[in-house]
């Protein structure tokens, strides 16, 4: 059955319907319970499910991921809230040292299906701290996965596949996007939770975006449509493990690659990108694999975002740049 | 009679920690049973002679795999010398159904839930993250960083009570972990969610080379009344008192009255691992002091006095010490290397292409010196 959902809504759908299927499912956050968490993607289910499946927890993120782990080692599947990406750092230690290495310290014996939702980027005129992109401190711990969603199919279907995974998945939610509408067809047979997709076929350039620069490589695609040219633009999906199979085939035919991230550019999961396409796609290439991001610097001021976030523009300039050579 | 209760004086700072203050105890350093209003207990001669083994048997492993180390045999090793009576006391406490959630010094603990010493030692000898079985065994994996597993322990505790399972779950933590955030933010979730844990400080004295003085002005067991839960403080080198103190403790985790901190007042009579050198930061009149409180020779004196066990049975208990040395060291010298290939194995539930690939092509290239003749 289809229908029309923010990316927000078809969260806390694909919350509920793992809820519904899974009685060891059990939400804990901060301010998840009856506010329903500050964007509200927990709304109505601790009404529906109780207190003691949707936890409000004491204000302290390490102890959410570390209480998270001797559930899951009791037989329960987490789903752990992190308020907002900045606010992750007191959680890392947990993260890092502990729920990505469990299960190969037990050899096994210890299952870890957490699942740590984190929504990410910026874009909303937050203050400090409310604004980060996280993702390559975790995509570098082996023993984590690490997932990004950019519209609603996949934020319904792939909460939902995080949680039945039997691995920890960071799952970052684009949240300058939760109020971006899409059809979502809620009988379908969803897509594989570890792949990336083709969302747009073209033969000059291929652009590699996730979560909130997906739309934004769309859109920079669509202007340079008009140019003439033509960007065949991939999103991800998923950070840990890469799905570069498809990006290969595109940049063997297109002979061009850029990469848009949010995050800090040094460093970046563009650089992991750009290496690894370059081992692959190396007779093919006719240009360097481009990389558009954040700047090396903290964050800006809300005032400053507009100039720090990649938008449609600078990709076109990276684009324009790899057709020079 | 029990030690002289001296109580802190507010404010007082560092220097003047009391050291003993409301300590219960059940056997003195002289080897003579005392009682406590709040904790008696029953043991059997039969007991009383298992828990004595016990403690010899650990202290020879515990030394066994020292001399191991200093021979080369051993990357590192924690010593649990002088600890031993905090850690059996725990260890029998526990019954079969509950779980603990150890550092990486509880090797008596692990002693108790039936964990091969070899085990612990392929640990520290480089083989494996810990080898034995953390569910069957219900003695969870060595944790590392300090503190990280007391909110496993409370978590786990959370899942006990959410199953309706009447068992408990017990942290453990040295007097360096009471000033990590994780430690207390676990006690913050023991408390509001009356999860059914027990935290067991071992009070070593000593966090590495730092006084237990840089972690605290108020003696540890007092924190407790900040959560808003039971704190107690036993004479960590008396079996028989960590016997009884944890015994009950987790009895009134089971029953659904919540946490409870046990603060076991000990020694390490050791470096803290081989790779320190203890006498840059202690006296040697402080150890001396110490080694008159020794946790076994207690119990001895207690057995012998009371006529609780006989020549024979010391003589007995000193020939299972020494078989058990003879098969650590035997076991571990003889400890093979695991395959190189075991560090890609279980990284993940479900193996990812990427690292497939990755280990393939680490054994395509090992055997391109196996084949190679290198």
């Amino acid at each position: 059955m289809a229908e029309t959902l923010t990316i927000g809504k078809a969260l806390n759908l694909g919350l509920r319907r793992a809820m519904e299927d899974d009685a060891k499912v059990v939400l804990m956050g901060e301010d998840i319970g009856r506010l329903g968490g500050v964007f509200r993607i927990t709304d109505g289910l601790q009404k529906d499910f109780g207190e003691d499946r949707v936890v409000d927890t004491p204000l302290a993120e390490a102890g959410i991921l570390g209480t998270a782990v001797g559930l899951a080692m009791r037989g329960y599947r987490p789903v752990c809230e992190i308020q907002f990406d900045g606010f992750v750092f007191p959680a890392y230690n947990q993260i890092v040292t502990q729920v990505a290495k469990i299960h190969a310290r037990s050899r096994g014996r210890l299952p870890m299906p957490v699942v740590i939702r984190i929504p990410f980027g910026g874009g909303i005129g937050a203050v400090e701290h409310h604004s980060e992109s996280p993702e390559a401190y975790f995509a570098h711990t082996p023993g984590l996965k690490v997932v990004a969603v950019s519209n609603p199919v996949d934020a319904y279907w792939g909460i939902q596949q995080a949680i039945a995974h039997p691995d920890p998945v960071v799952f970052l939610e684009p949240k300058r996007r939760y109020w971006d509408k899409g059809e979502v067809d809620t009988g379908a047979t969803p897509e594989a939770l570890f792949a990336s997709r083709v969302v747009r076929a073209g033969d000059d350039v291929t652009v590699l975006a996730y979560g909130p620069m997906v739309k934004t490589a769309l859109q920079a695609a669509e202007a340079a449509a008009e140019e003439g040219r033509s960007l065949e633009v991939v999103d991800l999906r998923t950070i840990s493990p890469l799905d570069l199979d498809p990006v290969v085939d595109s940049v063997r035919r297109t002979g061009r690659c850029v990469v848009v991230h949010e995050a800090p550019v040094t460093l970046g999961l563009g650089a992991e990108i750009a290496a690894r396409v370059t081992e692959h796609c190396f007779h093919s290439l006719e240009a360097p694999v481009l990389r558009v991001g954040g700047y090396d610097t903290p964050y800006p001021p809300s005032k400053l975002e507009e100039e720090y976030l990649p938008d449609l523009d600078r990709v076109l300039d990276a684009v324009d740049r790899a057709m020079e050579f | 009679m029990t030690t002289e209760v001296v109580d802190p004086v507010p404010g007082a700072g560092a220097p003047h920690l009391p050291r003993q203050t409301g300590l219960v105890q059940l056997l003195t350093p002289e080897g003579e049973r005392v009682q406590h209003p709040d904790y008696a207990i029953d043991v059997t001669a039969e007991e009383l002679r298992d828990l004595y083994r016990d403690l010899v048997l650990v202290r020879r492993w515990d030394v066994e795999a020292t001399a191991l180390q200093r021979q080369g045999e051993l990357g590192i090793w924690a010593s649990l010398l002088g600890q031993e009576a905090a850690q059996i006391g725990a260890g029998r406490a526990l019954r079969p159904d509950d779980t603990a959630f150890p550092t990486y010094r509880e090797h008596g603990v692990a002693w108790t839930r039936g964990v091969d010493p070899l085990h612990v030692i392929s640990l520290f000898r480089g083989v494996d993250n810990g080898g034995w079985d953390p569910v069957a065994t219900g003695f969870n994996l060595y944790t590392v960083v300090i503190g990280a597993q007391c909110l496993h322990a409370t978590g786990y505790a959370m899942g006990l009570q959410r199953d309706g399972a009447e068992s408990a779950a017990l942290a453990f933590l040295g007097d360096g972990a009471t000033s990590q955030g994780e430690v207390n933010e676990a006690m913050i979730w023991a408390a509001s969610f009356s999860a059914p844990v027990v935290f067991f400080c071992q009070n070593n004295q000593y966090a590495i080379s730092v006084p237990l003085e840089r972690q605290t002005r108020i003696p540890l067991y007092q924190r407790a009344a900040g959560f808003g839960f039971p704190g107690v403080r036993v004479d960590g080198n008396d079996v028989l008192a960590v016997l009884a103190v944890t015994r009950a403790a987790l009895a009134a985790a089971r029953e659904g009255q919540g946490p409870t901190f046990i603060e076991a007042f000990t020694y390490r009579m050791g470096a803290h691992t081989t790779s320190d050198d203890p006498t840059r930061y202690r006296l040697a009149s402080e150890l001396e002091e110490w080694k008159l409180r020794d946790p076994i020779a207690r119990v001895k004196a207690y057995l012998s006095r009371t006529g609780t066990a006989d020549a024979d049975f010391f003589a007995d208990v000193e020939a299972q010490a020494d078989e058990l040395a003879v098969r650590i060291r035997r076991g571990t010298t003889e400890m093979a290397d695991p395959p190189g290939r075991a560090m890609f194995d279980r990284v993940y539930a479900e193996q990812t292409p990427h690292l497939a690939a990755q280990q393939a092509q680490f054994e395509a290239y090992q055997a391109g010196f196996e084949g190679g003749g290198h």
